[in-house]
């Protein structure tokens, strides 16, 4: 059984307890504790159950390379699925739950896969659900859907905050092991900027656990003699529980500090993400180890040797009482040494390696523990925790040599470095015949702005594995570091570390190395996605050559642990089957983050009300104060009606409808886009921008203009005023002032450049208020002022002048067919304006209206909606704006496309009116079917639904739509498919549906 | 998250400051223009591996376009310059031939 040890523990407070429970299951740990060295001193072996075939599953690892021990933890608001045991600190009241099992952990009904699982092998989904067809959205889908993903879903909106941070630093030194403090000491001598990043709780990484000495006294104590150092040094920032996430170009750094998920109850955010620039960074994120490829190596009990050392070090826990070892180098003997220390039966070391290893073999040999060479693990059996081990020889097809009892085993395959931050910006890799590792390229390093290197490696980073190897290397990381980023490095001695001399590693691939079907098939790679050996040799057999092809087929390394344990195992395995080297089958792509980050760090701060800007009129708090419903509308909130007690929206809707075209209505029109063009080329400019002609329009006057995109599309339209000579104030619709101001500037900055015009978006300055309605001109005359009549200021005139106290700027325009003015005043008066028009316009019963109605009033009128009857995909000319576009101009914005044979073409789809036959509303989006099926067996299409409304005007359903050939097919009945296996029946007509004259606009 | 040195303001801006418009010294076809030429102008882009020009926009900034010569591949930047040009200026062109040796404009 897993146990607490008497001694030992290094990190871990005995003198007090903490509670906690799994599964409901009250435990019971120890401060600086995490999660799994916990579970492991209350015997919880088994934490989960993996992803395909449900095996039982317990800790491999001891840090952040985990596979298998993701949990789920907290409750409610705080429930977060998928943690890692190994990098969660437990803290008193912690709640964990096991993932990915049905009904319960020790009883699952999916392990049944696993009995399956020579029906499962990689690519099963590509291969079984082809065929039947129709079975994919009956059959498959709903099963795969079902027994798919890790972890349970939060219900609950995430009740913490998190932040960011920016930091800005000469070098940026990744990890806090000994390689890194080394390397950031290296570093700041030379007065450098130095920000060092840890992602545990704790400095120092795996030399105290691994042991040796520097300058004669124990590593632990050079670890804290450095940290005082470092701490002491204005010019160096130390954060520990912050990962470097990823490393990105010219030196930018995310970082991700947990900052209280091991004291919950402590204030403040929980996650920060750093944004870091850095000029220089210092890769020193260590290595990990590589599990051994052995029947049965997932059984929970077997476990990295470097992890059960970690485990007994640190945390003074162990999985097991009778432990096996299996190794194919010499750190594996440090794990058989400590154990034996601790007081445990160290049964047996398999050393792959016929000849063995160097001193610490001795060492472990003078402890008593037996050492057999050129040994193996043929077999682990065990269900639920490892219960024996059969040895054979490691150069066989695995013939049983013994079978011994136990019930743990240490797996060492070699160490590999971290190359991933390396590895995120292009830095590359060689590939290390002695060490059976890929390294980091000290000549291939990621490069910055200055096409110089800015990514160095530190300690075993490097594939230094050795405490010297360590120091040195580290020592001069960060000398050069500091140099690349303009500092003098002072000249130092590398502190002298002394450690055992190893012999060669030999690298196992397979053990044994002939190992038949039936064990290849139960040894494991991937374990968090059940990847196995026969997986990825049945994908070389298919022809999967490029482990990139490899990965995505049979899943390798592509669950949340992104293979730190499999890659290379699995790329090892494929280049044997390829009979390729590995080097030539390389490595996939590393990318980030590190290990998974929170989406509530991403997020920042940027969340519920703070998430966008919000943009307001001047008249948004009468609105919010009168019941408005809104509607957003790009970053604005326009009212969309405002309706009044005991009545429903569509209701308000309709009633704001009728008393517009009866009598009179308000509608806030300043969230519209105006852009100021002036400057003597502003006509020509303006010439260009819109399809018709700008140029020749008159001060004093107004015209619809459209504005189309370089490839001819329509993009915006609005009305334009010519206010003096070279003056122009150009509306664009409410979402477009920002895209289109943008558009021109980009015009005029790289186009034409010597055009002598200047844009200014003045949107905001203006509140702009639509008066609407055979009553408007009455209104307005209440107030007094400025001459209005319809000599005065004829439509599509303007004028300036004084309404009542108001300077205003009338434009006679109208896009509801009414009589109308917009009248623009100063943003600060608007709200004074617009309560000084209701107020005028009481007796005459004016009522404000949202932008449904003026979306109903525009439908009833044919007028187009950018947005509604363009999609990106639609030229002016299908929507029988014709009239719009200048014959006599030679040039403008879009015209050359617009010549282009698909534009030109007489089956693009036209703009009609549609109008159902029984006067039922159409559905929007809805499309007509044609005559027909396609090649995929569906009806053909030959129109949609661009805009459809209930008309109170008319009392019936009136729709616009893009139509084949519309225009020529007036009266013709055409089919529209509801959703609800119903049909609509709607009549092409003429999409002007009211006062076609214009008589009412004109009054 | 390039970095990149705005030639009207001088503010090296983070990426996340600018907006990215594409290849640069495009040649504008418009009506008159034959086929290919309009297609080559409006839709075929470059896309190489190693030198390319840029134009970015310092939209959160000062507004201004402006280009870039970098290479894609490495990220170095040999230099950043104002959009009113219909080629790049000869500092640039001096500064790409000094770091990769026989490179010619094409």
């Amino acid at each position: 059984m897993s146990t607490r040890l008497a001694n030992h523990g290094r990190l871990i407070d005995r003198s007090a307890t903490l509670g906690f429970t799994f599964n409901g299951k009250a435990m019971i740990g120890h401060p600086g504790d995490t999660l799994a060295s916990a579970l492991l001193a209350n015997d919880q072996l088994m934490i989960g159950r993996s992803f395909k075939y449900h095996r039982p599953r317990g800790l491999v690892a001891s840090g952040a390379e985990e596979p298998n021990a993701l949990v789920g933890l907290g409750s409610g608001a705080r429930f977060e699925p998928n943690q890692r045991a190994t990098t969660t600190e437990l803290f008193d009241g912690l709640e964990a739950i096991s993932q990915n099992h049905w009904p319960s952990l020790e009883f699952d009904i999916g392990a049944v896969n696993t009995y399956l699982s020579r029906f499962l092998p990689a690519g099963f989904y590509y291969k079984m659900f082809m065929y039947p067809r129709g079975f994919w959205k009956h059959v498959y889908e709903p099963f795969i859907r079902q027994s798919a993903g890790l972890g349970k879903v939060p219900t609950e909106r995430d009740s913490d905050t998190y932040e960011h941070f920016y930091a800005f630093t000469d070098v940026l030194v990744i990890g806090g092991g000994v390689a890194g403090l080394q390397a950031a000491k290296s570093a700041a001598q030379s007065g450098a900027r130095v920000l060092v990043l840890e992602q545990t709780a704790h400095w120092g990484g795996r030399a105290p656990v691994d042991g040796g000495s520097v300058g004669g006294a124990p590593v632990e104590e050079f670890v804290a003699a450095l940290l005082d150092e470092l701490g002491a040094m204005e010019n160096v920032t130390l954060r520990s529980r912050t990962m470097a996430a990823g490393v990105y170009d010219h030196g930018y750094v995310l970082g991700y500090e947990r900052l209280t998920d091991h004291a919950p109850t402590q204030p403040g955010p929980r996650h920060r993400l750093w944004r870091i620039r850095a000029a220089q960074v210092i890769s020193a994120t260590g290595a990990i180890e590589r599990p051994l490829s052995f029947a049965g190596n997932d059984v929970p009990g077997v476990m990295l040797a470097g992890a059960m050392r970690d485990y007994a070090v640190n945390f003074g826990v162990a999985p097991g009482k009778r432990i096996i070892v299996a190794t194919n180098n010499d750190d594996a003997y440090r794990t058989a040494i400590t154990l034996r220390q601790a007081g445990l039966d160290v049964l047996r070391i398999l050393d792959a390696r016929d000849t063995g290893g160097g001193a610490l073999m001795n060492e472990a040999r003078a402890l008593g523990i037996r050492i057999d060479c050129g040994r193996a693990i043929g077999k682990v059996s065990g269900g639920k925790r490892v219960h024996k081990v059969q040895i054979c020889a490691q150069n066989g097809q695995g013939g049983a040599l013994e079978a011994v009892e136990c019930d743990a085993v240490a797996m060492s395959g070699g160490w590999s470095p971290v190359v991933h931050l390396w590895s995120h910006c292009g830095g590359k890799l060689l590939w290390d015949e002695a060490q059976a590792h890929f390294r980091p390229d000290p000549q291939r390093p990621p490069t910055g702005a200055g096409g110089k290197g800015f990514v160095t490696t530190a300690g075993s980073a490097s594939g230094a594995l050795s405490l010297a190897g360590v120091l040195r290397d580290a020592n001069e990381a960060g000398k050069s570091a500091a140099q690349a980023a303009g500092f003098k490095p002072k000249r130092t001695r590398t502190p002298q570390a002394e450690d055992a001399t190893e012999a060669p590693l030999e690298p196992v691939w397979l053990m044994p190395r002939e190992a038949g079907v039936r064990l290849r098939a139960k040894t494991w790679l991937d374990y968090q996605n059940d990847v196995k050996v026969t997986d990825v040799q049945l994908a070389a057999r298919e022809g999967y050559e490029s482990v990139e092809h490899t990965k995505r087929y049979t899943t390798l390394g592509m669950a949340t642990d992104q293979g730190k344990l499999s890659n290379i195992n699995g790329l090892a395995t494929l280049s044997q089957a390829l009979g390729a080297a590995i080097p030539a089958v390389g490595t996939t792509t590393f990318r980030p983050p590190y290990t998974p980050i929170s989406m509530g760090a991403i997020a920042g701060e940027a969340r519920g009300a703070v998430f966008q800007p919000l943009r307001r009129t001047p008249m948004h708090g009468w609105h919010a104060e009168h019941g408005a419903e809104w509607e957003p509308v790009g970053q604005w909130r326009r009212p969309y009606a405002y309706p009044r007690t005991g009545e429903s929206v569509h209701d308000a809707v309709n009633r704001e409808v009728r008393n517009t075209r009866q009598a009179v209505g308000l509608l806030d029109a300043s969230t519209l886009g105006k852009l100021i063009v002036k400057g003597p080329d502003a006509g020509r400019f303006l010439d260009m921008l819109y399809t018709n002609m700008m140029s020749t329009l008159k001060p004093g006057r107004c015209r619809y203009g459209l504005m189309c995109s370089e490839n001819g599309f329509l993009i915006d339209d609005g009305v334009v005023a010519r206010l003096d000579e070279d003056t122009f104030l150009c509306h664009t619709t409410t979402g477009g002032a920002e895209r289109i101001h943008a558009h021109m500037e980009e015009w005029l900055q790289t186009e034409w450049w010597d055009w002598k015009v200047f844009v200014a978006n003045v949107t905001e300055q203006y509140a702009q208020v639509a008066v609407v309605g055979p009553k408007a001109r009455q209104l307005l005359e209440k107030l007094g002022g400025m001459d209005l009549g319809a000599e005065a200021l004829p439509f599509m005139g303007w004028s300036e002048g004084r309404i009542g106290e108001f300077d205003a700027r009338v434009f006679r325009i109208s896009f509801s067919g009414e009589l109308s003015f917009e009248i623009a005043v100063p943003a600060s008066q608007g709200l004074a304006f617009w309560s000084a028009l209701l107020a005028a316009g009481h007796a005459l019963g004016v009522m404000p209206y949202g932008t449904e109605a003026l979306h109903v009033m525009r439908a009833e009128k044919g007028f187009i909606m950018i947005g509604d009857e363009t999609d990106g995909t639609v030229i002016p000319q299908d929507l029988g704006l014709d009239w719009a576009i200048s014959k006599k101009k030679d040039d403008y914005l879009g015209k050359r496309a617009q010549a282009r044979s698909h534009m030109t073409d007489p089956e693009r789809w036209k703009l009609v009116g549609l109008e159902t036959t029984d006067g039922s509303v159409l559905p929007d989006g809805a499309y007509a079917i044609g005559p027909g099926v396609n090649a995929n067996g569906q009806s053909n299409t030959q129109g949609r639904v661009t805009s459809t409304y209930f008309s109170p005007t008319l009392n019936k359903g009136i729709a616009m739509g893009l139509v084949l050939h519309g225009p020529d097919r007036m009266g013709e009945v055409l089919e529209f498919p509801g959703t609800e296996g119903n049909t609509f029946h709607a009549r092409i007509v003429d999409p002007v549906f009211f006062d076609k004259d214009g008589e009412k606009q004109n009054a | 998250m390039l970095i990149l040195n705005c030639p009207y303001c001088g503010v090296d801006a983070d990426e996340t400051e600018l907006a990215a418009g594409g290849e640069a010294h495009l040649k504008r076809h418009g009506p008159g223009s034959s086929d290919d030429e309009f297609h080559g102008y409006l839709f075929a882009r470059k896309n190489p591996r190693g030198v390319h020009f840029e134009r970015w926009r310092h939209a959160h900034g000062c507004g201004k376009w402006f280009h870039a010569a970098r290479d894609t591949v490495t990220l170095e930047v040999f230099g950043t310059y104002p959009a009113q040009t219909e080629g790049p200026p000869k500092p640039i062109l001096a500064a790409i031939e000094a770091r990769r040796p026989g490179w010619t404009l094409d």
